[in-house]
């Protein structure tokens, strides 16, 4: 449970269990072999948030370093979202602390402003901008919160659509375009912003099964950039085949973390036994 | 029975791929337009067939008054019945430079036309994306306020100064119609925002003078305008009676406006918010950029809605004695020689504005339209 169990990471490249659901397809993200020296990039501290009466995360500490990937899983309702909604301060924390890119997280709107420059988030409703075309879409952070000169953004922007292999959608509008390829833009919203974390809320979970695939896809090419992801998801194929860490949340709390193959196929806790006996439907 | 058999018989595979055929005669073009829309059932047919001729009676038996035999010049109310049945426009051409104008100076009307014309030249660049030379000409829109100000009061550049008192006709609706409308949006906008503020002190004012706008009729607050406003002013300052009725009038329809538009706030999900906070823009920026265009996308029709409320609202400034339209109307019937003719007087008027409001009308359809990018 501690952070530095991810410090013990070691390459598992050769993981061969067949969980892998969904299709995703067999390419495997080189896995970090060894955290110790890296940067802390996120850091987590004792940190308890309450929505009126409700207690909804507990003492959270988590320590996440430059490059690692990390996957959250657990109940609905256990805090998930709102874990990773308070690292960009979307949502306050009332006591404890985060420290983002060695930035500490207050009500200064001047920390928030670097952090959030430097922090991408992919929602499960992808949050698109109906009124602005694709183009628009990605280079709107950019532009206004860059200052970068509109050519050189849109340069950019196309880029980061050719990544997410979505250029030919440049001059559609959002509510054009089949789920998947929305999400894919939306990522590509993101990264037009150049973070060093980004943050994913379930992305795959309003989509048909056909198009998990291409935004798994295009997650998985971004992995292998060597990107700091923390991934809200139930995909147990992507966390399986991606992930440095697997955390398992439930009731507010982090009840277990492990590397993924530990995590899938030796969990301490009964409640991790039970809910992955759920969700792999076994 | 065998079921091995019935079971192959229900499988099917296509061996060819079909041609695309055109569509059956009658189903495109005029003619399947017209089965689609007129005659598409018995009923529909019927329906049709019994609007063209209600149509028809109406416009037959309406046209002799308003057209074949009506009259165009003549001197007076006797004249016009000595030489036809129908409707005695003569009244309009005789009147019809007071119904302009009201009475400003008559040597100096070509300073309120050529406001006018250059409304056209202001209004272009706002409201159509295509005008030539937008973003130059939306300079001339900011400064045409100064423009026609200068020009319609005069006392500068040679021109003599020009009472506001004078003012009236159709040029009084358009100076309160279009100061009204063109100030109450901003205003209103603010007032929306603030409304939904987090600020508590921003958030009261707002619903203060919003609910108090919104709680007092608008003949009220003109009123107010022209009688009481002078207790709070210090002793001997002069305010233009036309000025305060413009601030009125704008106050009143900014109200309206920011419940309209914070109605369409309201529809715009939390996630745009929360995407345009984590690409990392501000307040102002999240809201120029992202939920205002929205919001004010949604609300088209309620805001044009409430300009053709402002826009004929305009004409209650009677009440306070300025020459509206239908002030000068009731000055033409006064006139002895013209006596009795106020169905003609109050058709044109009512013609002015049809013609006004029915312009925004569609004006907001066509924008709509081309704003509109949910194909879903
Ligand atoms: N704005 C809010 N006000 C009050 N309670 C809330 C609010 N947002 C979330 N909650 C509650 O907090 C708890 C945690 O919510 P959260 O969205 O973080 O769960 P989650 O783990 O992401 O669940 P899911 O898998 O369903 O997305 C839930 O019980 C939820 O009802
Ligand atoms: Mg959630």
């Amino acid at each position: 449970m501690t952070p530095s169990s991810a410090s013990k990471t070691t390459a598992r490249k050769t993981a061969t269990r067949s969980k892998a659901k969904n299709g995703v397809r067999e390419k495997t993200a080189p896995k970090r072999s060894d955290k110790a020296g890296n940067m802390s990039v996120i850091k987590i501290e004792q940190m308890n948030k309450w929505y009126g009466d409700f207690h909804v995360l507990r003492d959270i500490n988590l320590e996440v370093y430059e490059g690692e990937r990390i996957v959250i899983c657990g109940p609905s309702g256990s805090g998930k979202s709102t874990l990773i909604r308070c690292i960009n301060r979307l949502e306050v924390h009332h006591k404890g602390c985060i420290i983002v890119n060695n930035t500490e997280l207050t009500s200064d709107l001047k920390n928030l402003e670097t952090i959030r420059k430097n922090v991408g988030m992919v929602f499960q409703s992808f949050n698109l901008f109906p009124h602005l075309t694709v183009l628009e879409n990605c280079t709107l952070g950019p532009i206004w919160v860059h200052k970068m000169p509109k050519a050189e953004a849109e340069a950019l922007a196309m880029e980061y659509l050719e990544r997410v292999r979505i250029p030919e959608q440049a001059g559609k509008y959002p509510g054009q375009l089949s789920g998947g390829q929305q999400q894919r833009v939306a990522i590509a919203r993101s990264l037009c912003m150049k973070p060093n974390i980004m943050l994913f809320d379930e992305p795959t979970s309003a989509l048909d099964p056909e198009m998990i695939k291409e935004v798994l896809d295009t997650m998985i090419e971004l992995a292998e950039t060597g990107m700091t992801m923390l991934v809200v998801t139930h995909e147990m194929g992507f966390a399986n085949k991606v992930a440095d860490r697997v955390i398992f949340m439930d009731e507010g709390q982090i009840v277990e973390q492990n590397e993924p193959e530990a995590f899938f196929n030796n969990p301490q806790s009964d409640r991790t036994k039970l809910f992955l006996s759920q969700i792999l439907g076994h | 029975m065998a079921p091995q058999r019935s079971q192959s018989a229900r499988g099917y595979v296509a061996t060819v791929s079909l041609p695309a055929l055109p569509p059956p005669i009658g189903t495109s073009g005029l003619t399947g337009w017209m089965r689609q829309n007129l005659f598409y059932n018995l009923t529909n047919s019927l329906m049709t067939i019994f609007t063209v001729v209600l149509i028809w009676l109406l416009f037959s038996s309406a046209s002799g008054w308003f057209v074949f035999d009506a009259v165009m010049q003549a001197g007076s109310k006797q004249e016009c019945l000595k030489i036809d049945s129908g409707a005695c426009w003569a009244v309009i051409g005789k009147r019809i430079e007071q119904f302009m104008f009201g009475f400003y100076p008559e040597a100096e009307r070509w300073r309120p036309l050529v406001c006018f014309l250059l409304l056209f030249v202001a209004i272009g660049p706002l409201l159509l994306p295509s005008f030539p030379a937008r973003r130059q000409m939306l300079w001339f829109s900011a400064f045409y306020p100064v423009l026609t100000g200068v020009l319609l009061l005069g006392g500068a550049f040679g021109m003599p100064p020009v009472k506001t008192a004078l003012f009236g006709g159709f040029m009084l609706t358009l100076i309160v119609g279009v100061t009204g409308i063109a100030a109450s949006l901003p205003l209103g906008i603010l007032l929306a925002l603030g409304r939904q503020s987090k600020l508590l002190a921003v958030r009261t004012l707002s619903v203060m003078f919003i609910e108090f706008m919104r709680g007092v009729p608008l003949i009220t607050l003109l009123f107010v305008a022209s009688t009481m406003l002078n207790y709070f002013l210090p002793p001997g300052t002069h305010f233009d009676l036309l000025l305060r009725v413009l601030i009125m009038v704008t106050f009143f329809s900014a109200a309206y406006i920011a419940e309209v538009i914070r109605g369409g706030l309201q529809a715009i999900p939390a996630g745009q918010y929360e995407a345009a906070q984590a690409i990392g823009l501000n307040y102002w920026q999240t809201t120029r950029l992202v939920t205002l265009p929205q919001a004010l996308k949604i609300s088209i029709p309620g805001i044009v809605n409430t300009f053709i409320g402002l826009y004929k609202d305009t004409t209650l400034v009677i009440v306070i004695g300025l020459l509206d339209p239908l002030g000068i109307g009731r000055a033409a019937l006064a006139d002895a020689n013209w006596n009795g003719l106020s169905n003609e007087i109050y058709l044109f008027v009512a013609l002015f504005f049809f013609v006004s409001c029915f312009a925004m009308s569609r004006y907001s359809l066509w924008l709509e339209k081309r704003l509109a990018t949910e194909h879903r």
